[in-house]
């Protein structure tokens, strides 16, 4: 017969009131666990999509986390383009030494509401997702250098639009599409459809949800050049009526412009070596380079962090009140259980144990409570996590923790010595014998 | 076995006035003697079990019981002697609710720190004919029964001492006497002396010794 048994049967004995106070506990602590999981999905998920490479390199203008989100995320449009010939001085020339992979990407265009984005297949044959996760197809392949009109889909645009090899788009042309102007743009481009060849496996990446087309096919698309270069291909050629058909000329590379370059360098082999890069192009003012990491460790400092410092005082603030609720519960119960307490010290029970049977009580109700609020929490989130994955790309699952809910079952036992404290006292202080004769 | 000397015991009154309840020169009870207490309502009866037990602590005055004087004790270890050699079966049985039969007899084994034997709390219930009903909650016992748990509860850990306050008061007519019976025997078969309190003339015929508190107590007046 322990203390825990004779606690746990107090309970029992007021089984409605002791089930309220551990629910409303256990709704305080859940938010508590659903804030930091998410939190913690968020914060993963943004650093994953910034994995594979060191550096983004943009226009000087506007500012680095408008960069990284942009380049890395997706979200947002920087306010200028970096000239084609600065991309070409990362990946070959001057710039190159030590950027070991040099991708350009350029952003601009929308299919049903996802991301077009213009790249090389380089993309996905030399940078890798979360760090060291080469990219996969699910269906098809990467697109050709040569194909200037071959795309690929993100797992996530497959699924919600049916685009993919040979299905869904175009309705005369299955597995073909046109890009449409600007992020929320509705006019579609007039020329010939991009078509796509692949479909990527899952990476719980942005690029789940982008579609990614051949850079040389985007060129050639209407206003993805600069103004005079593309007069002036109009201008040497007449077009349809010298040759009866439209065909794709080459785009000078003075013509092209790109959104971003993102550089994988040779950090490992030259520690410090990004930063340098970072700090030279940066001083060139040409154009700007960003640690996609740093970004997102300020953003999450600065804003992230403090919404979710916000959110959680405000579930540890339930989970406080419902400690005072334990403490009323059980206070309130005190009067009647009097008598109960006095047979126990009658018994030979001392003060002091009496004292410890309401502070487990106190205990059993908090941890109860509290560990109901942990399975509640990531019950949440599980039942949450495919909605959520489907609309930011974040994956969240049942099984994922963050170390800091270690701190919650000792805090929470120690919240319930404190709130068990006043109602342990009164027991404590039972007169037996009055209390023996009094009516129970 | 058990002997009280000098015994004195007041009550605050709310305008904190003291008034006395006991005050008694000499009071015996031989090992394994079963003697009634009787006197009129409210003579100071339950107090003098209760600072027999050390439930309440005398103002003056020496208890000994086997020896040890537990007005020496500490609260704990009065607390602790009262659990391990003193048994007390009250007017209202005060069984805990949420307890079975069986948990309130181990109950009492709980507070003395030996280990809690579940076959002697088995056999006691079994002795006083409950052994039908151990997991049965006191809601679900009759008044006779909920009385005879009491006293296997009170005779748990082989107390030298057992008190009754009253013990068949509450206890339908048809029952009173076995439930006499039962404490007599008992006690007789586990050599326990025993100190009765009734206000019942019939209980009281039944034993040797009856003292009437009122000749011993020279407080005069008080509450029990």
């Amino acid at each position: 017969m322990s203390l825990w048994k004779i606690a746990w049967r107090s309970i029992q004995q007021r089984s409605l009131a002791s089930a309220l106070t551990a629910v409303s506990m256990a709704l305080g602590v859940s938010l508590v666990v659903a804030v930091l999981v998410i939190y913690s999905v968020v914060y993963q998920s943004f650093h994953r999509g910034g994995e594979g490479y060191n550096l983004i390199v943009g226009a000087a203008k506007g500012s680095r986390l408008e960069l990284v989100l942009a380049g890395v995320y997706y979200i947002g449009q920087p306010v200028e383009n970096v000239p084609y010939s600065y991309y070409k001085e990362l990946h070959e020339g001057r710039l190159s030494e030590h950027a070991e992979v040099a991708i350009p990407i350029c952003l601009g265009d929308n299919y049903e509401g996802y991301r077009v984005v213009a790249t090389t297949p380089e993309m996905f044959e030399k940078l890798k997702y979360m760090g060291d996760q080469p990219y996969r197809f699910a269906e098809g392949r990467n697109f050709d250098a040569d194909a200037y009109f071959e795309a690929v889909v993100g797992a996530t645009v497959a699924a919600k639009t049916g685009l993919g090899v040979g299905r869904g788009g175009e309705a005369d042309q299955p597995g073909s599409f046109r890009p449409t102007h600007d992020i929320a743009g509705q006019q579609q481009h007039k020329h010939r459809p991009f078509t796509v060849v692949g479909v990527l496996e899952p990476t719980g990446t942005p690029n789940d949800q982008a579609v990614f087309v051949n850079i040389e096919g985007f060129y050639r698309i209407g206003g993805h050049t600069a103004a005079t270069a593309a007069e002036e291909l109009a201008a040497e050629h007449d077009d349809e009526d010298e040759h009866g058909h439209e065909h794709e000329h080459a785009v000078p590379d003075e013509a092209k412009k790109v959104t971003a370059v993102l550089v994988s360098t040779d950090e490992d082999r030259s520690p410090g070596i990004t930063r340098l890069m970072a700090r030279d192009i940066n001083q060139e003012k040409i154009a700007q380079a960003a640690i996609p990491a740093d970004e997102i460790a300020r953003l999450f400092e600065k804003i992230i962090g403090n919404i979710e410092l916000v959110l959680l005082l405000f579930g540890i603030m339930i989970v406080l009140v419902a400690g005072i609720g334990i403490m009323v519960s059980i206070y309130n119960s005190m009067s009647d259980r009097r008598h109960e307490i006095a047979i126990m010290r009658s018994l030979g029970a001392s003060r002091a144990t009496v004292m410890q049977v309401i502070l487990l009580e106190s205990i059993l109700l908090s941890l109860g409570g509290g560990l109901l609020g942990l399975a509640l929490g990531h019950g949440v989130v599980a039942a949450l996590g495919p909605t959520i994955a489907e609309q930011t790309g974040f994956s969240m699952g049942l099984l994922q923790f963050r170390g800091t809910e270690l701190i919650l079952i000792p805090g929470l036992v120690l919240l319930a010595s404190a709130v068990g404290y006043l109602p342990a006292l009164a027991a404590y202080r039972t007169d037996v014998a009055k209390s023996l004769t009094a009516n129970p | 076995m058990l002997y009280l000397k000098d015994i004195k015991k007041a009550f605050r009154e709310p305008d904190g006035a003291a008034l006395p309840i006991l005050d008694i020169a000499e009071f015996r009870v031989a090992p394994g003697e079963q003697m009634v207490l009787v006197g009129r309502s409210g003579c100071g009866k339950t107090t003098l079990l209760q600072v027999i037990a050390g439930i309440s602590r005398p103002d003056e005055g020496h208890v000994r019981v086997n020896d040890w004087d537990i007005t020496l004790m500490g609260e704990a270890e009065c607390d602790r002697f009262r659990a391990e050699h003193i048994g007390y079966v009250f007017q209202t049985f005060n069984l805990l609710r949420g307890f079975s039969a069986l948990e309130n007899v181990l109950l009492a084994m709980r507070f003395t720190g030996r280990r809690v034997d579940r076959g002697r709390a088995k056999h006691l219930l079994e002795r006083v004919g409950l052994a039908h009903r151990t997991t049965h909650k006191p809601a679900a016992l009759s008044v006779g029964e909920q009385q005879r748990v009491a006293v296997a509860r009170a005779l748990a850990n082989r107390p030298k001492l057992l008190l009754a306050d009253e013990p068949t008061a509450n206890v339908d007519a048809g029952h009173q006497q076995q439930v006499l019976d039962l404490l007599r025997e008992t006690c007789g078969e586990e050599q326990v002396a025993l100190v009765l309190v009734t206000h019942t003339p019939e209980v009281a015929r039944q034993f040797d010794r009856v003292d009437n508190l009122e000749d011993f107590n020279r407080a005069g007046k008080g509450a029990a």
